[in-house]
């Protein structure tokens, strides 16, 4: 909310505050400051807390000047020369404003125009060129006139980013005054959150710099001069529904003189950020900007006329579902049945709270103006507001709640506005209907509860001294503390949670500040770890120090990009997308399904400037399930490609990651993990070549698949030359195997006997099944079986292949001997040789 | 005896001459070896009488230790020369890089995450996880977010297709979801007296917003929660405070601003002094001194309530941060979609 500094100071004394510490108190306290924009005022330099805008006028170049005649420009019709005196001696001005030409030509005005005019060298706005952007005045000359000066806009001064015209000044400011002496002023942004939407006003942010500051609050401004009959029989109110629409105030001012407001009234909608229309419109925005209120203004006469001659009858009620009505932007709406319409007996006039109807607006020929204030549910007009996609700034605060308290106040408010700058004569009294009277809410609280809310020791004077600036009532009763919530709030509650909210309002008019920080002091619960999460964490690591990186990748894809990880054709799968209802790109529609098609991605984004793909992710993938909420299942990815160690300049070992690196991989993981001796068997993945997949299957349940990419899902990625190795892993099922402990081995104290044993096969004998043997064979003495070679040729045969072992024999007590080696040796090559026909290679 | 004299004097004159190996060798042989005039001299030894013999032997034994011990030392001086002129002429040039190795790293997120929950761990918060996928009761509902309220505006959210129409399922679009698991969950132990709990949970959210540098649709999140019958908003300070001063550097300030969040109250922000420039003002911290780090506050109430726990006796304070906009500051990465882009250019930084 933008937030004028002179307009504050109609209600709380600002003598001599410094802006920048003001708007840190605010901030602190809750209602951020975003920026403060400088009207002509002194900005600070150096460190900035509070963002800052907009421009210091300098005294001797920015002045009041009095135009005393406007004259035609010689060479130009959109242009006029005006005759100003600046308060030392006399210029020749050119401009272009549209609102000086119906002066052109009267010779010397009386009395003359006051204006704000720049000289050379000052710093403005430039009007010519969109959105705002600082400039120098500088001497040019126009259409062949020398220009060194410019009367300005209120887009030029910064106030606003108009500039149709330029502004005038009261009549009263003397030519010559520094322009920041007149209209020197600063805005403050202030972010309202939901909480302290009483405070969208600038009385409510005036209370609020009251309460933090200690200067005094000047009354709310409700008073009203009505020198007019009663407003009884007038009109009348007829609320259909009280749950909807609580409270309907109305007020009736007569033979109003519709003109522009007072220079002073534009100037301060401008800065708070809105058009001024006319003196009736602008006292009703005024009004709200001032009390928070919205106030509508509709044409009596019109009413009346609409009532056939008689007093009309204002209705409130819902909305018939499709009804339509064209609010006043000229837009034919349908409607819901949660829409509340004020009507008349002849039809509907306007939304509730949110924008009026054309046909009963207040227009340059209205005389007598009917004033509208009235308290509406705030989950209607927040409803309607999506409905309809409208906004306003009346919606905008009554969709976050006004108190019915407020109505008549801004009714009167109102009235006394129109009264001032349209003439006119208000009608005593207002019509006001209350078939739902808010509660006087009532909270207990003490000094007990900021003890333990906040952990500070104030006592219940503290306490309600600090609620009473508030505007809370304050009684005592007993021990404690029973504290009235005052009728222009709507955020307090009763009972344990009314003491929250009361703790807030202590804790940021106290100051956060001056609580003072302590350490937990509560007993330490139960501690128990996660176990998944450290799992996860013992992977990560365990892949990183196998030189793999990690990556954290979207988990929102579409079925498209996932379809990429599949051969083409490949049926699809019983497991259905979660779907997403709403879609911001046609990249996410859904949660993923496949962790290795997040990584392929990556991966395929790093190939072309990378000779070693090496990257892993942890993660969750999604199923839909028959329960409401889809299972969300960890998995492991790591996908491998390229050089196992990067390139440098040494010529060297440059071996790619194939099939068997990545068995390596899984290998280290699970072994790294306590996992030994887990079965490694073929395996059957449409994503993975058929021939050169495995899988690790513990009891029913599949552990890990990994392998060569197929050919047709690498065809599918743009990845270069690389042949990539994959692995999945399923990290619940590795989390039941995981061993808590495991029993380490002593290390021997004799020493081992080493030997090779090279062994011819079949071809189609898995080399796995050869180990497996001999390891079972050779028993506990046999304490390594380690494969180091395997050999295909011409000497071994078609169909045969060699596999070479380095056996180590370890006896933990003692040295064995030659005989012992050689047993065991001999049982093992005729088990093999019978059981598997493996022939021992000389 | 003059002769043993002059037989040493004109030995050591020749060592000093020896310039390598092969003349030391030579001098070896022609002053110890056995036609040496030493070696003449100590073999006529013989021909002195009995009373000269014992002197003069011990002399000559002198002259033979002598010049062995300078044939020694000119040995050790002459490898000595011969090993400082190899080195130097094996000289590496040292500027050429060391061979490439490949190390494996964590995400820079996940290091974040790492630091933030270890900090927690040592002040007794552990890890508790909660699902990604979400009913609006427990995203909103229950955290004090009533249907239609002006809160739920800032927090745009995905939903699931096939959610039940009066409490739709939705991508979380913060990890505060997880409370009331949690708080659910302890208070289940015992629910006449629910135990304390001190957690962080960390866990991706997702919000309904256009990809740009500043804004992803995911983001990880990590939220603290700690309940019992003495919690204070002193100690939401003083926990916070500790915790920064630990993130960032053992002198940080700290700054609480009253904010508001549904399911908190009171409400408060924490800045910190910025690290960059030390609280003078750069374009880090927009010339403000000051860096938002956080959200917190008391927990609410109602969400006690709907936690099992009962807000008469019980208190707490609950706080969130942004991983990535933390790794963001401390790195000074200037664009938050490098962190789910996975460029290695990027990734190999950390
Ligand atoms: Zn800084």
């Amino acid at each position: 909310m933008k937030t004028p500094l002179s307009w504050l100071k109609d209600f709380v004394d600002l003598e001599g505050i410094n802006l920048e510490e003001l708007a840190h108190t605010l901030t602190v306290a809750g209602l951020e400051v975003e920026e403060i924009h400088y009207i002509g005022l002194p900005m600070p330099s150096g460190l900035q807390q509070t963002k800052v805008s907009g421009l210091s006028w300098d005294p001797e170049k920015l002045v009041v000047a009095e135009i005393r005649d406007v004259g035609p420009h010689p060479n130009a019709d959109r242009l006029v020369l005006c005759r100003l005196y600046d308060g030392q001696q006399e210029h020749t001005v050119l401009t272009g404003a549209p609102n000086l030409f119906e002066y052109r030509g009267q010779g010397e005005l009386k009395p003359p125009l006051k204006v704000a005019y720049a000289k050379e060298g000052a710093e403005i706005y430039d009007g010519h060129q969109d959105g705002m952007h600082k400039t120098v005045l500088k001497r040019t000359k126009i259409r062949g006139v020398d220009s060194y000066s410019m009367v300005c806009s209120a887009k030029e001064l910064g106030i606003s980013e108009e500039h149709e015209g330029i502004i005038f000044l009261p009549a009263d400011t003397k030519a010559g005054t520094p322009l920041a002496d007149v209209l020197g002023d600063a805005v403050l942004t202030i972010a309202i959150t939901p909480n302290i939407a009483r405070d969208a006003n600038i009385y409510g942010v005036a209370r609020e710099i009251s309460a933090l500051t200690g200067r005094k609050l000047k009354p709310m401004p409700t008073a009203v001069k009505a020198a007019g009959p009663s407003i009884k029989g007038k009109v009348r109110i007829d609320i259909q529904d009280k749950e909807l629409n609580p409270r309907f105030v109305l007020g009736l001012i007569k033979d109003v003189e519709i003109k522009p407001s007072p220079a002073w009234v534009q100037q301060r909608l401008r800065l708070a950020g809105m058009r001024p229309i006319n003196n009736i419109v602008d006292a009703t925005n005024y009004a709200m900007l001032e009390l928070g209120e919205p106030l509508h203004a509709f044409d009596y006469d019109v009413l009346v006329q609409r009532a056939g001659g008689k007093a009309p009858t204002i209705i409130t009620r819902p909305a018939k579902q499709g009804e339509t009505i064209t609010t006043l932007d000229g837009v034919e709406r349908k409607l819901d049945d949660f829409t509340v319409l004020v009507c008349d007996t002849a039809g509907s006039l306007s939304i509730g709270g949110i924008m009026g109807g054309l046909e009963s607006e207040v227009t340059e020929n209205t005389r007598n103006v009917l004033l509208e204030g009235a308290s509406w549910n705030f989950i209607n007009v927040r409803k309607t507001l999506v409905a309809q996609r409208m906004s306003s700034e009346a919606a905008y605060r009554f969709s976050r709640g006004v108190h019915p308290a407020m109505a008549p106040r801004g009714v009167s408010r109102g009235l006394e506005l129109m009264r001032q700058w349209a003439g006119g004569v208000v009608n005593e009294g207002l019509v006001d209907k209350y078939p739902k009277p808010a509660k006087d809410l009532q909270i207990e609280i003490s000094s007990a509860d900021a003890r333990r809310w906040l952990g500070v020791a104030l006592t219940n004077k503290q306490i309600g001294d600090i609620l009473k600036k508030l505007g809370f009532t304050i009684a005592t009763q007993g021990k404690s503390l029973l504290v009235t919530v005052p009728d222009h709030r709507m955020d307090i509650e009763t009972g344990v949670v009314g003491k929250a909210d009361l703790m807030e309002e202590v804790a940021r008019i106290y100051g956060y500040d001056n609580i003072p920080a302590t350490r937990l002091a509560d007993p330490l619960p139960p501690q128990h770890g996660n176990p998944p999460l450290e799992l996860e964490e013992r992977v990560k690591d365990l892949l990183a120090r196998m030189g793999i990186q990690e990556v954290m990748t979207y988990r929102l894809t579409s079925p498209e990009e996932e379809a990429r990880r599949l051969p083409p054709g490949t049926p699809p799968d019983d497991k259905p997308y979660v779907k997403l209802a709403n879609v911001i790109s046609q990249e996410r529609t859904v949660l993923r399904k496949s962790l290795l098609a997040s990584v392929l991605e990556i991966a395929e984004r790093n190939a072309r400037q990378r000779q070693r793909i090496a990257l892993f992710e942890v993660g969750p993938v999604f199923h839909s399930s028959e329960e409401t909420l889809p299972d969300e299942l960890q998995r492991l990815v790591v996908v491998l490609g390229g050089q196992q160690q990067p390139a440098g300049w040494q010529a060297g070992d440059a071996a790619a990651y194939d099939f068997y690196a990545a068995k390596g991989v899984v290998a280290e993981l699970l072994a790294g993990l306590g996992l030994h001796g887990l079965k490694y068997e073929p395996g059957a993945h449409p994503s993975f070549h058929p021939g050169k997949c495995a899988r690790v299957v513990v009891g029913e349940r599949q552990l890990a698949v990994f392998g060569e990419l197929h050919p047709q899902v690498h065809s599918q990625y743009d990845l270069g030359s690389h042949t990539l190795q994959a692995i999945t892993l399923n990290l619940d099922v590795l989390g039941e195997l995981v061993p808590e402990r495991f029993d380490s081995r002593p290390v021997p104290q004799y020493p081992p006997v080493i030997e090779d044993l090279a062994l011819v096969v079949d071809e189609s004998l898995p080399a796995g099944q050869v180990e497996a043997m001999i390891a079972q064979t050779g028993g506990n003495l046999l304490a390594g079986v380690a494969l180091f070679d395997v050999f295909r040729g011409d000497k071994i045969g078609a169909g045969k292949k060699s596999l070479a072992y380095q056996l180590t024999y370890q006896h933990p007590e003692r040295t064995l001997t030659d005989d012992e080696v050689a047993k065991l040796r001999d049982r093992i090559v005729r088990r093999i040789t019978q059981e598997l026909g493996a022939q021992l290679r000389a | 005896m003059e002769n043993l004299q002059a037989i040493r004097e004109q030995a050591l004159a020749a060592l000093n001459a020896v310039q390598d190996e092969v003349a030391l060798e030579q001098w070896k042989v022609a002053q110890l070896g056995r036609n040496a005039a030493l070696t003449q001299a100590m073999k006529n030894l013989g021909q002195l009488s009995a009373e000269e013999r014992p002197l003069a032997g011990k002399q000559a034994n002198e002259v033979k230790l002598a010049l062995e011990a300078a044939f020694e030392e000119k040995r050790a001086a002459l490898e000595g020369a011969r090993l400082r002129a190899s080195l130097s002429s094996e000289k590496l040039d040292v500027t050429l890089p060391g061979r490439s190795l490949a190390l494996g790293r964590l995400h820079p997120i996940t290091q974040t995450l790492r630091r933030i929950n270890a900090i927690f761990a040592q002040m007794g918060f552990q890890v508790y996880r909660s699902r990604d996928v979400e009913t609006d009761e427990y995203n909103f509902l229950l955290l004090n977010f009533p249907p239609n309220h002006p809160a739920r505006e800032m927090q745009d959210s995905f939903y699931v297709e096939g959610g039940a129409p009066d409490n739709p399922t939705l991508l979380r679009t913060h990890t505060s979801a997880g409370q009331i698991h949690a708080m659910r969950e302890y208070a289940a132990k015992d629910p006449k007296n629910p135990p304390p709990i001190r957690i962080v949970l960390p866990g991706m959210c997702y919000r309904f917003e256009q990809v740009s540098a500043r804004s992803e649709v995911q983001f990880t999140q990590v939220e603290g929660l700690a309940v019992g019958e003495n919690i204070t908003f002193g100690d939401l300070k003083g926990t916070l405070t500790d915790f920064a001063q630990r993130f960032f550097n053992a002198n940080v300030r700290t700054r609480f601003r009253a904010s508001h969040f549904p399911f908190t109250e009171p409400s408060a922000e924490m800045d910190v002094e910025c690290f960059v420039c030390g609280g003078a003002g750069c374009s880090v911290c927009k010339h403000s001194g000051w860096l938002e780090i956080l959200g917190s506050g008391m927990v609410h109430p109602n969400v006690l309530r709907n936690g099992g726990y009962d807000p008469e006796k019980y208190s707490g304070f609950a706080f969130g941060m942004g991983p990535e906009r933390l790794t963001m500051l401390r790195y000074r990465i200037e664009d938050i979609r490098y962190f789910w882009r996975n460029d290695m250019r990027f990734l190999e930084q950390f």
